[in-house]
């Protein structure tokens, strides 16, 4: 399990050849990458500032990541989170799984983007012409979470 | 104690951490919350929605019954906002 909670940026291709390294054994990789986007609601998005908890963020991530290697027959597991000041268009947060099927790495990386947006400790803030304001958690999430059991 | 806050209640509050000496009858990190709400406004504004409010003790996640003494690193912020 790599994990990695960083203000870089990442590279998708170079992140899927860390966990390949060559195997011939894995049938599947799921990917998934968060984004900032340019508009949200109404309001257009000049800039979002990622807060973190870094005595936490990373724990958190690897439990997570713990939790969805225990459920499901995985190869090889990426999160990456950044943090810090981001733009639209930049990239927030990937995860990668490997599996030798694709069921176990689609549902995966499903389950961790949904544990993750409610328990790892990260709190975005977004600027707009209309100014700042930090982003309210949505209890859709919580129930994104709790479908997983 | 050592507090640290994040987001909205750091904003709210006006640092990022604080040492605290609790007094004797705090037991709770809900006990404490209403004791850093004796200090003064920017506190209470902070906590005024309970329902919006998060702890860790230790850099673990706590409910706010969780009992603490002086000796615990305690973390309060608002729901998780992160992906």
């Amino acid at each position: 399990m790599y994990i990695s909670v960083q203000h870089e940026d990442f590279d998708i291709s170079a992140e899927i050849d860390r966990l390949k390294n060559g195997r011939i054994d894995l049938g599947a990789i799921a990917t998934f990458t968060g984004l900032v986007r340019d508009i949200h609601g109404e309001k257009n998005i000049k800039k979002m500032t990622l807060e973190h908890f870094p005595a936490m963020a990373e724990k958190e991530l690897a439990k997570i990541g713990k939790k969805a290697n225990d459920r499901w027959p995985l190869q090889g597991l990426t999160i990456i989170h950044r943090f810090g000041e981001l733009y639209p268009g930049d990239q927030i947060v990937l995860v990668i799984t490997t599996s030798h099927h694709r069921e176990a790495a689609f549902n995966a990386a499903q389950f961790i983007m949904d544990w993750l947006k409610t328990d790892a400790p990260f709190w975005k803030k977004e600027e707009t012409e209309a100014g700042t304001h930090w982003v309210d958690a949505k209890t859709d999430d919580d129930k994104k979470k709790d479908r997983w059991g | 104690m050592n507090i640290l806050y994040f987001a909205r209640i750091r904003e709210h509050i006006g640092k990022s951490s604080e040492e605290v000496i609790l007094p004797d009858q705090v037991t709770t990190v809900a006990d404490v919350i209403e004791y850093l709400e004796s200090l003064g406004n920017n506190y209470q504004n902070a906590f005024a929605e309970p329902d919006l409010l998060r702890a860790a003790v230790n850099d673990e996640y706590v409910p706010l019954d969780y009992n603490v003494s002086n000796a615990d690193e305690l973390a309060l912020f608002p729901p998780m906002t992160g992906g």
